[in-house]
């Protein structure tokens, strides 16, 4: 095939969205978010190093209504992630090419995301007494 | 002008110069985040409204200090990986890459080598 007669990729403003593009592009946006969740994951733990105070300081930032937000997020980001990871090293080992099925794993990793993060905050929330 | 065919461009470490290096890393990083993460979301569960006292105790509690090690070197390692295809895709400008591209790297480094000096400090106490 000539240099110049390849194929293009879709043009993103006309292109009709679809299950595949938009878990693609989420699995992108999930990862940009869970890098900013490590640096927090780094404020967590450098805080405990500065004494109970400053450790205070951070799980109240962490536990107001904005900082639950931000963590309820992370925590939706994680599992999409993990679970749409699990499907790429499906498809990095040839599995799972037809469409049905990129359509009911992708289904799968929603319905898996969505239930875990749920799941995890009523454990949270359990730890707590509903607080 | 470029004399060799796509073929002899292709071949050995191919155009990238970096053979599947980066390919695999992603997944290997990928592969041990699993229970990593995994592990982790289930002691952030328990840890849940902690005082301090009681993280303290959690981050040194035998074999806790070298898995929070392990996850958070997978973590940045991954990320740093994950963030340089980003940063590959969408900034065209080659001063604009590389300089995002070293950004990224330094910051995932030293966040890293931050959380891991944080995780022994709390561990061997003098916090």
């Amino acid at each position: 095939m000539a240099a110049q007669n390849r194929p293009l990729s879709p043009h993103l403003q006309i292109y009709k969205k679809q299950i595949t593009s938009v878990m693609s592009i989420l699995h992108r946006m999930t990862g940009i978010a869970l890098m900013f969740g490590a640096v927090v994951l780094s404020y967590w733990l450098i805080s405990a190093t500065y004494g109970p105070e400053s450790f205070q300081t951070a799980q109240a930032m962490l536990g107001s209504w904005f900082g639950r937000l931000v963590l309820f997020g992370l925590t939706f980001s994680l599992f999409y992630h993990l679970g749409n990871g699990v499907r790429h090293l499906g498809w990095d080992f040839g599995m799972g090419f037809e469409l049905s099925q990129v359509r009911s794993t992708g289904i799968a990793v929603v319905v898996f995301s969505v239930v875990l993060t749920l799941l995890t905050w009523f454990a949270g929330y359990a730890m707590i007494g509903g607080a | 002008m470029d004399m060799r065919t796509h073929l002899a461009r292709a071949r050995g470490l191919g155009s990238s110069n970096d053979g599947v290096g980066h390919w695999w890393m992603q997944r290997l990083t990928g592969i041990a985040l699993l229970p990593l993460t995994l592990w982790f979301v289930y002691s952030a569960i328990q840890l849940t409204g902690a005082t301090h006292a009681e993280f303290v105790t959690w981050v040194g509690a035998h074999g806790n200090p070298v898995l929070l090690i392990l996850l958070v070197i997978a973590i940045f390692h991954h990320g740093q990986l994950g963030l340089q295809v980003v940063i590959e895709d969408y900034i065209h400008g080659e001063g604009a890459k590389i300089t995002l591209l070293v950004i990224s790297k330094f910051a995932a480094i030293l966040f890293g080598a931050s959380s891991i000096f944080a995780i022994l400090r709390l561990t061997f106490g003098g916090s």
